[in-house]
């Protein structure tokens, strides 16, 4: 008989990892959701070479120094890395299998990003109603553009949150609930990271 | 589906975090992101410092947050996460670096605003 | 609510065109009508339509492809004529917008609908079973994958019929494609069906990538993974880099179109070189992507039909690696001539010639696999000697156009043309070619008819030689691309003989579908009966043929870069199992389909400027996806009484082949 074929020493040789490889813990799709994270910063990063390549072609219009209110911007940074923050507590709490808990702390990190793009619809409305819109000048093309981005991830984010709120209140905290609060962790913290460069090399460096 | 002891592996996936780390993390960048601004807004720094300084305190704050909220590390779980993430990075600062070095050269060759002829005669 | 759309758009004073159309209406219906007549929408649905295996992706990948093909062909012959033709400032029979349009096209249906499909096809049907995984680590990501790319493909072909197609280049460099200077739905076409497609390309590499690193059977370390598997790997890993780069661009293409920005615009600060810069540094590897898996295709057939193990496996994967890494670093040798300097330009000349080196090593460790070896002299054997032959040419030229002082000659000529071909046809499309005559039995039970199989390959060899080395000359005399019409006489000739070759080359598709045509006809003479019909030499020649849905019943234990080979060897191939186990597989699901439909609406919408319409496509398309996650029942248990019924019917054939 062919050992290489016989389940029972396949089991022996392999305990979790082998024959259950394909219908795993959620590892498998935290990796792949890793990988399409380092994709989605790639995007990012065009954008970003793109504006730095832009940043003084203001076409005769209003440049970074003229428009940009760095203690707006502040809080608007403040709410993120709050929401940041938050999240984490959730995390803790889907360790811990506090549902309830995980819930509660993820509406708050709803309200903090929801607030954060608040400001910045409200930041852009201004903007364009002064004249200083996305079709003024290659500079605030691009500007609109990689900040719009992120905010436009950011609102993704809290689709993603509100839906995430209403599995994990109607299935539990399950493994499938479980590996999608893991990637959505993920997806949340890397918005932080991404909101790092815009404040500091389109706002601050814009700024002075 | 799958049995209870799979149900740790989920968090597994994405590696642990604790409450320290998170705290830590957040006073962290709170500290770190009232440097950045306060040496743009305050003027305490000569303006040729300004940007090195604050592009050394984004780099500072980002590798708090890879490690406090993303648990980036040489764990073993975390381990392939944290590689892909240095050839994603590294692959950045290629497309990045080298974009910005063929655009300013095209710039410079091909949109002169006051160029003299020994400048434009110039084999560089 | 129609936005731009109305019944102008369909161009009724193109006879070409409204012929076409004629034709694919007639022929459309005819499709439908037998579909129906013989009651097979069940079995569409079912089996095809809502598959997540990957092995029917595949094929369907490929079947996209060589649909495509027969268009991108019919723009070229086109290309051919009007050139042939249009002499001494003769003006051909194809104005030059319309011309315009046809060489658009044609670069991108061969790039992103025929290249592109063929290679996830062959990466989809045969990475797992190489590996020894029952699947894709996400099938139903795979599935919605494929049909998000078979709507770029729609989107184009509608835009035949309903608007026209971009005028600008398959790469559509600004300000040409800004809406000042095409101001028509072309271009929105053009980065739409692109956009989708890409999206589609992104999630398969993802999940090639995942699937390499984490569904490798135990104890298949990387250095034992067939070659196959490893330029998937790094294709893929090239991809997830590059088409990031492309999906930026493209949107900053479209704002600057649907929201009067101006990244690349001459007006207001734009700059149209960084458009260029970037859309390169996603074109450079992307010819990667291309030529990559070919290369695995040839490393296989080539071990294969020489009765040898591959030689140089670790200088390979060193090779394949180097290349993938390398391949980001070269990408202004498509713009040498854009004024970036001599600094500029020689870091990335040199770096250029740098990478001909790691491709030299592989062709030089096929040809020490030839070597000694017993060679058969299979049609896919064939190809891969046509490839090394006509590649290296290829490669060749390329160095040479890597010089920059060469480049500044030769930019935009038909020498450059010439060579792209060279090295596309002669890598890609013969590794498909390869690949498809190869592994047609593991998917489909029999081979496909070797005379017909020899046939178009003779067909595209001297096709391609007869069609493209007088654009070599030609560009040497100083015959700029994309020309509708010129007034050198003594460039007529080469363009003639191009014709020719062009047409010769079409001749060799007619075989391929001749080649399928008869292969099915005579399915039954031509049966795998043992699922190894080349005495091959790795795990997928385990199997049978075809696969049975869940490829192993018992995933194997990997001792041997060459497990079947050695299993056979040792006298331990195609032993039965003592018991079987139940096999956990995942559902089939229309999700995937829904979502790609809503897709369409989508597009189509945001071409037309239609946006309720568009919301409707989006939302439907969010709508689908959020459901699909609410759905807890995606897999299921295949018995074990099952898979030994499938496994016993397998080992009955075995005994009737009477193979050891």
């Amino acid at each position: 008989m062919n050992i290489s074929f016989s389940p029972i020493s396949l089991a022996a040789n392999e305990s979790s990892a082998a024959v259950h490889h394909e219908h795993d813990d959620g590892s498998k799709t935290v990796l792949g959701f890793w990988i399409y994270l380092m994709s989605d910063c790639l995007i990012f990063a065009s954008l970003f070479a793109t504006f730095g390549v832009l940043a003084d072609s203001v076409a005769g219009g209003p440049s970074g120094k003229e428009l940009f209110d760095l203690p707006y911007v502040a809080v608007e940074t403040l709410l993120l890395l709050g929401s940041s923050f938050t999240f984490g507590l959730a995390a803790l709490n889907v360790q811990a299998g506090n549902r309830d808990k995980v819930i509660g702390w993820l509406a708050v990190t709803f309200v903090l990003g929801a607030a954060f793009i608040a400001m910045e619809v409200h930041e852009f409305a201004h903007l364009i109603a002064e004249g200083a819109g996305p079709n003024r000048s290659a500079f605030l093309s691009a500007y609109f553009t990689l900040v719009g981005t992120h905010g436009l991830h950011v609102t993704a984010g809290l689709l993603w949150l509100a839906v995430m709120m209403h599995q994990t209140l109607r299935f539990g905290l399950d493994d499938v609930v479980q590996c999608r609060l893991a990637c959505l962790s993920l997806f949340w913290h890397f918005l932080d990271l991404v909101w790092i460069c815009v404040f500091t090399f389109v706002y601050l460096q814009g700024g002075f | 589906m799958s049995g209870a002891h799979v149900s740790s592996h989920a968090a597994h996936g994405a590696s642990h975090g604790t409450l320290k780390s998170y705290v830590v993390g957040f006073i962290l960048s709170l500290g770190l992101t009232a440097l950045s601004f306060g040496a743009v807004m305050t003027g305490v720094l000569p303006r040729d410092m300004i940007l090195p300084a604050i592009t050394l305190l984004a780099v500072v704050q980002l590798l708090v947050q890879l490690l406090c909220f993303l648990h980036l590390g040489t764990a073993p779980e975390q381990r392939n996460n944290t590689v892909i993430f240095l050839l994603t990075a590294l692959l950045i600062v290629i497309v990045v670096a080298l974009s910005l070095w063929v655009m300013h050269n095209a710039n410079a060759n091909m949109m002169p605003t006051q160029m003299s002829i020994e400048r434009a005669r110039a084999k560089d | 609510m129609l936005g731009k759309l109305s019944l102008d758009a369909i161009p009724l004073h193109e006879p070409i065109i409204m012929g076409t159309g004629v034709v694919v209406v007639i022929g459309g219906f005819a499709v439908l009508a037998l579909i129906t007549y013989f009651r097979q929408w069940g079995y569409l649905w079912s089996e095809w339509i809502t598959s997540v295996d990957h092995k029917k992706i595949g094929v369907m990948y490929f079947g996209l492809g060589l649909v495509m093909l027969l268009r991108g062909f019919a723009d070229a012959i086109m290309m051919r004529t009007q050139q042939a033709m249009a002499a001494n400032d003769a003006a051909g029979y194809l104005p030059p917008h319309h011309y315009d349009q046809i060489f658009t096209a044609h670069g991108v249906i061969m790039i992103f609908f025929v290249a592109t499909p063929f290679l996830l096809g062959l990466m989809n049907v045969v990475v797992p079973l190489q590996i020894g995984a029952r699947d894709v680590a996400y099938p139903f990501l795979n599935s919605l994958g494929f049909w998000l790319s078979a709507v770029g493909a729609a989107l184009v072909m509608v835009s035949m019929w309903v608007g026209d197609f971009a005028a600008v280049g398959w790469v559509a460099y600004p300000p040409l494609s800004e809406l000042g200077y095409s101001p028509t739905v072309g271009v929105d076409y053009y980065i739409w069906s692109l956009q989708v497609s890409g999206i589609g390309t992104t999630l398969a590499g993802i999940n090639f990538i995942v699937t390499i690193l984490r569904m490798r059977a135990p104890s298949m370390n990387v250095m034992k993974m067939p070659v196959f598997v490893w330029t998937s790997l790094i294709t893929n890993i090239l991809i997830v880099g590059i088409f990031p780069v492309l999906t930026a661009t493209l949107a900053m293409l479209t704002v600057d179109r649907y929201f009067d920005m101006h990244f690349f615009t001459n007006e207001l600060g734009g700059n149209a070189m960084m458009y260029i810069n970037l859309i390169w540094i996603w074109g450079h590897p992307e010819v990667y992507v291309l030529v990559l898996p070919a290369f695995g295709v040839f490393s296989e057939v080539i071990a294969t039909f020489s009765g040898k193990p591959l030689f140089g496996y670790n200088s390979m994967v060193y090779a394949t690696c180097s290349i993938g890494v390398l391949s980001f670093l070269v990408w202004l040798h498509h713009f040498f001539t854009m004024g970036s300097g001599a600094n500029v330009n020689a870091f990335f000349g040199i770096m250029t010639t740098i990478i001909s080196i790691p491709t030299g090593v592989k062709l030089f460790n096929w040809l020490f696999t030839m070597y000694r070896g017993r060679i058969r002299f299979h049609s896919a054997t064939l190809w891969t000697i046509g490839f090394m032959v006509t590649f290296a040419v290829g490669g060749m030229s390329g160095v040479l156009l890597a010089v920059p002082g060469a480049d500044f000659v030769l930019h935009n000529s038909l020498f450059l043309v010439a060579h792209f071909h060279n090295v596309i046809i002669g890598g890609t499309v013969y590794g498909m070619l390869a690949g498809m005559n190869f592994w047609f039995p593991k998917v489909f039970g029999f081979k496909l008819n070797e005379f017909w199989g020899k046939v178009s390959f003779w067909c595209w060899l001297v096709g391609y030689w007869l069609a493209f080395t007088p654009l070599y000359i030609l560009g040497f005399k100083g015959m700029t691309r994309r020309m509708n019409h010129y007034d050198m006489p003594d460039w007529q000739p080469y363009l003639l003989i191009a014709l020719v070759g062009a047409v010769i080359i079409g001749a060799g598709i007619l075989a391929i579908l001749i080649q399928l045509r008869v292969s099915i006809r005579d399915r039954e003479k031509n049966r795998d009966l043992t699922g190894d019909p080349w005495n091959a030499r790795s795990l997928e020649w385990s199997t049978a043929s075809p696969a049975p849905f869940y490829n192993f019943a018992h995933i194997p234990h990997i001792t041997s870069l060459e497990q079947h080979w050695e299993d056979k060897e040792l006298g331990r191939a195609w032993r039965p199992a003592s018991r079987y186990e139940d096999i956990h597989m995942p559902k089939n699901t229309s999700a995937g389909f829904v979502i790609a439909v809503f897709s369409f609406i989508l597009c189509f919408a945001l071409v037309w400027h239609m946006w309720a319409i568009a919301a409707i496509g989006l939302l439907g398309m969010v709508g689908t996806f959020i459901a699909r996650t609410y759905d807890r029942n995606t897999d299921y248990y295949v018995p074990a009484a099952e898979v030994a019924r499938i496994e016993r019917e397998r080992h009955a054939l075995l005994a009737k082949a009477s193979y050891p």
